[in-house]
């Protein structure tokens, strides 16, 4: 005996604008394009593997990024082109004009206000999409007859669905810390505010409790979308943001830039959730990686926990000095610009050790001019990097590049720390922790672990500092300084490295 | 797209991310950090939605002003990636 087949139910009425979730339904080819764009930047960072590639590279992330706008402006219907033309406008005047006009040195500080731009357009777009969840299609479509207009509060009228719900708070947030933390990095950076840590009592406890209360909003957020919950988020986000980066000192910016850079992509990857847009997803995720795995070689490099950098007040007393106070007082070789360059022009080679103090002094033009002098002597001239050396990665091989020192030329830590046994020279300038030998043996010490550079190991070792006084970010005297055959040369770094180029001319 | 089919080109996404990254030499980090600025400001998809959309204007304003924003990222980010790039130099034989 067979039963009848059970009356098959009702067809469930979706509204033809939405998917399942609520996004707008797409027609292929904009999917396609979108994937395409997101294709486009994966090449953008492929060709960073090696120099010669990246310019292509850079020319791929142009092209997607083009793609993805001209794709959204043909598939929506615009209200009014002119004001969408006016503002891409302006953006790009202010953009191109400042990329044209920055200074190399002061890459970290435009990073830092890149990132903070970043984080503010994803709060913005969250803001826009809260008001108008329509245009975002992220309204709830519902298949009964419940009548959402029933629970809807009257000044929301549209409910948004909850999945979207966290997606936009979780975005906002996002945005939001990576704002207020990009700028609190960039006025350090900057030097509108001192890159001391600055640390509030209790603030562990101030920032879990924040966060937890941020998470906790969100949650809330899927239950009632009513306007004080997502603005609460948005400015408790700003407020936590601005607490975070406060207590990190100005040498552990290497990683909060980094940190920060992860966050953009992560923001903008939740913005791409909320819209379904794989273009975003896909940026957001390479981004979001990206900085993620910068913070983290900067941290090895330092031999320090992620944990312990974003915990801050590294470096809090560094100018009480409490291991270097009395050292002061230690004998230490003085020389002058003319012994440099003697010692330098009999070598066979020397390694050039640049610091941020290069930066500072904007040392790097007279110091590619002195190499190409060594190098007309006869003397092969190399110069090595530290991961952490300068304010971000890649600072200083940046600089380098600028002042026409050809890359390979140019080393990294593991690639020349070999060499410096078999070295005449080694001419450090305006770098101190990464050189300091006390990171190998004394355990005592706070940057005990951190790889360093084997300076010491050269026949000769040049240090150009401006005094004896001050000691590296760390608070550490360093060792080297007392050697016997370390001779400093005491002077702004610009000032001595032109008067070598003299004494060599 | 559903969520699941979102989250699987996202975690897809994010290995990709993983092993592209750890391929860039340590000297273009800086190029890296101002180009994946620059297109993380895909937002301004989100952002030309939300002022392409008529009816509410906060946010259509809101959304011009992170079209404004992302633009800047955008041209300035590959700009100075680009006038970056262009200083790497080999030795001249």
């Amino acid at each position: 005996m067979t039963l009848p087949p059970p009356p098959s139910p009702p067809p469930i009425v979706v509204p033809s604008v939405g998917d399942a979730v609520g996004h707008i339904v797409q027609p292929s080819w904009v999917l396609l394009a979108y994937l395409i764009a997101g294709i486009c930047f994966i090449f953008a960072l492929r060709g960073l593997s090696s120099p010669q590639s990246s310019q292509r590279g850079n020319r791929f992330g142009m092209v997607g990024m083009a793609i993805a706008v001209v794709t959204t402006l043909a598939i929506h219907e615009i209200a009014n082109m002119v004001e969408i033309v006016i503002a891409i406008a302006i953006g790009g005047a202010i953009g191109l004009v400042t990329a044209r006009r920055i200074a190399m040195t002061a890459m970290p500080q435009l990073v830092a206000a890149f990132h903070s731009l970043v984080g503010l357009a994803a709060v913005l777009v969250g803001a826009a999409a809260y008001l108008n969840p329509e245009a975002f299609g992220i309204v709830q479509t519902l298949t009964g007859g419940s009548g959402w207009t029933l629970f809807a509060p009257l000044s929301n009228p549209l409910p948004i669905n909850p999945v979207s719900r966290v997606e936009l708070g979780l975005g906002v947030a996002i945005g939001a810390i990576t704002f207020s933390g990009s700028v609190i990095a960039f006025l350090k950076l900057n030097g509108n505010m001192s890159g001391k840590p600055i640390l509030l009592p209790l603030r562990h406890v101030l920032n879990l409790g924040l966060l937890a209360l941020i998470l906790g909003l969100i949650g809330y957020f899927t239950t009632d979308q009513s306007a004080w919950v997502f603005w609460t988020i948005t400015a408790l986000s700003f407020v936590i943001g601005f607490l975070l980066i406060i207590p990190i000192g100005g040498a552990d910016m290497p990683v909060v830039v980094s940190m920060l850079n992860s966050y953009s992509g992560w923001a903008a990857a939740a913005m791409g959730f909320t819209l379904g847009n794989t273009a975003m997803i896909i940026t957001g995720a390479l981004v979001g990686s990206s900085g993620a795995i910068l913070s983290y070689i900067m941290c090895r490099a330092m031999n320090r926990s992620f944990l312990s950098v974003i915990a801050g007040g590294f470096g809090g007393d560094a100018a009480a000095g409490g291991a270097g106070g009395g050292a002061i007082d230690r004998p230490y070789k003085r020389g002058s610009a003319e012994d440099a360059a003697f010692l330098m022009s009999q070598a066979e080679q020397v390694i050039i050790v640049p610091g941020y103090g290069m930066a500072v002094a904007q040392a790097q033009h007279a110091l590619r001019e002195m190499g190409d002098l060594l190098k007309k002597e006869g003397v092969s001239v190399k110069y090595a990097i530290h991961p952490v050396a300068g304010r971000m990665p890649g600072h200083m091989n940046v600089l380098l590049a600028e002042a026409n020192v050809p890359y390979d030329e140019v080393f990294e830590l593991e690639d020349i720390n070999s060499e410096f046994a078999r070295t005449d020279v080694a001419f450090v300038i305006g770098a101190n922790d990464v050189t300091n030998p006390a990171a190998k043996t004394d355990k005592t010490s706070p940057i005990y672990g951190m790889p360093v550079l084997d300076v010491e190991k050269a026949k000769t070792v040049l240090f150009i500092k401006r005094s004896m006084g001050g000691a590296g970010y760390a608070g550490v005297d360093n060792e080297l300084f007392y050697r016997d055959n370390t001779m400093m040369l005491l002077s702004d770094a610009k000032k001595m490295v032109e008067e070598i180029v003299k004494s060599l001319g | 797209m559903d969520f699941i089919s979102i989250l699987t080109i996202f975690v897809l996404a994010c290995f990709i991310g993983y092993y592209v990254v750890w391929a860039v030499t340590p000297a273009l980090h800086t190029p890296l950090m101002a180009v994946t600025n620059a297109i993380s400001s895909v937002i301004i998809v989100g952002a030309l939605v939300a002022s392409a959309a008529a009816g509410v204007p906060g946010a259509k304003w809101l959304g011009l002003l992170a079209v404004v924003l992302a633009s800047i990222n955008i041209f300035g980010g590959f700009a100075v990636t680009a006038r970056m790039l262009a200083m790497y130099k080999k030795k001249e034989r």
